[in-house]
């Protein structure tokens, strides 16, 4: 539901970095617990980035897994959602998986 | 118009009950909206002259007749709502700087977020409440509140699926509350997109009613991780519904060990002297040293 807000302000923060050249590709980070669908992201990214410096350019998405540790035995666990316990029974700590970032971006 | 989130950044209304002012905020130009009327006129990339005359702000003007461009890389390692999180963070300044205490409610509709604002103003009262109501239609919302004796803004986020910095920023200025006072930010009945956007509250608290089942937590961990408070509501039902509250506790805990928990209902008033003295601690005139649990 919330993947046009995101498209719409990945195409805002390129064009602006861009300043005028012409956006070739964009590469994002998206974890995999960050609560964004990637496809969705595809979808709307073509669309928000019509009439812009983005307009035409390659989306590439970077998937990140759901990492976490054990904050009281120390285990490190892969995640798919953000929730649960470790073995142990121990609160997990979130450690990578949440990422939602523009990385780079090639102009010409 | 998007058909996978429904979602779009529309107009947005503003109004205020009390006095019927309304201010309309037209949706993004269409340089980045493009997306929204269909487009006739014909990108012809390869010419070397424009004829079309619409004024897009297009940065296609030269392009090359060899395809001999050189591409370069350009690190940006920039968070996506970097936006969102600058806007909030001065909210978050101009809270501080007005010692207001600003609580972000978040709730499936329905689940009594309303209810519960208008029986706090009410006991509360002369606690300072002023209250931000976001819905994508109507003002009804914001009559009840007004109608408990809060002042209020309605915003009518149209299509858009959630409440946003820029948008809380603009609310608050209308509103204008007094110092000391306590503002409550009702965002758009949804327990996914809220939880993605900081608006620059202090604390944020997710309301779930026994109504809506226990699995709720599991179903949107992303929201109950984002909140620090978690009110569970409508316990007067609990005889009549299937609702396990030691699971719901469990599963809250599960996707955020520290959340606080209060268990009431805003229609009979039980349980509700938990939730006031916490709300009289954070208040900003309690004297405590620091309010709100996100700072």
């Amino acid at each position: 539901m919330h993947e046009l807000s995101i498209a719409t302000a990945v195409v805002e923060a390129c064009a602006e970095r861009a300043a005028g050249a012409r956006v070739l590709r964009v590469r994002l980070e998206i974890g995999r617990l960050a609560a964004v669908m990637p496809d969705a992201i595809r979808f709307c990214f073509d669309l928000c980035a019509q009439d812009t410096a983005v307009e035409g350019a390659a989306l590439e998405i970077l998937d990140i897994p759901g990492r976490a540790v054990c904050a009281s035995c120390g285990e490190a666990t892969d995640l798919d959602t953000p929730i649960g316990r470790c073995l142990c029974g121990g609160a997990l700590r979130i450690v990578a998986g949440e990422e939602l970032r523009v990385k780079d971006m090639e102009i010409a | 118009m998007c058909t996978t989130c429904g979602c779009s950044a529309g107009e947005v209304v503003y109004s205020e009950p009390a006095t019927g002012m309304q201010i309309v905020v037209p949706g993004p130009e269409p340089e980045n909206a493009g997306h929204r009327h269909a487009h006739d006129h014909a990108h012809d990339h390869g010419h070397h002259h424009h004829d079309h005359d619409h004024h897009h702000g297009h940065h296609h003007h030269h392009e090359h007749d060899h395809d001999h461009r050189h591409a370069r890389t350009v690190s940006l390692e920039q968070d996506i709502l970097a936006k969102n999180r600058l806007a909030a963070e001065r909210n978050r300044g101009w809270f501080a700087g007005r010692e207001v205490l600003a609580i972000n409610l978040m709730s499936s509709p329905g689940a009594g977020k309303t209810t519960l604002l208008e029986r706090t103003i009410r006991d509360l009262a002369p606690l300072p409440i002023c209250v931000i109501e976001g819905d994508q239609a109507t003002a009804n919302d914001g009559a009840r509140i007004r109608a408990a004796g809060a002042p209020v803004i309605q915003i009518n986020t149209g299509t858009g699926c959630h409440l946003d910095a820029e948008m809380v920023a603009r609310g608050v200025q209308h509103l204008a509350p007094e110092r000391g006072a306590v503002v409550m930010i009702e965002n758009v009945g949804n327990l996914v997109c809220p939880a993605l956007f900081d608006l620059g509250e202090d604390t944020s608290v997710v309301i779930l009613s026994v109504t809506e089942g226990d699995d709720k937590p599991q179903k949107y961990p992303h929201m109950f991780r984002a909140c620090q408070v978690m009110v569970i509501n409508k316990t007067d039902l609990l005889p009549y519904v299937r609702f396990d509250m030691d699971r719901c506790i469990a599963a809250a805990r599960e996707a955020n060990p520290e959340i606080r928990i209060f268990q009431l209902s805003a229609e009979t008033g039980g349980g509700l002297d938990s939730w006031y003295d916490w709300l009289r601690k954070a208040a900003p005139g309690s004297g405590q040293p620091s309010y709100g649990e996100r700072r």
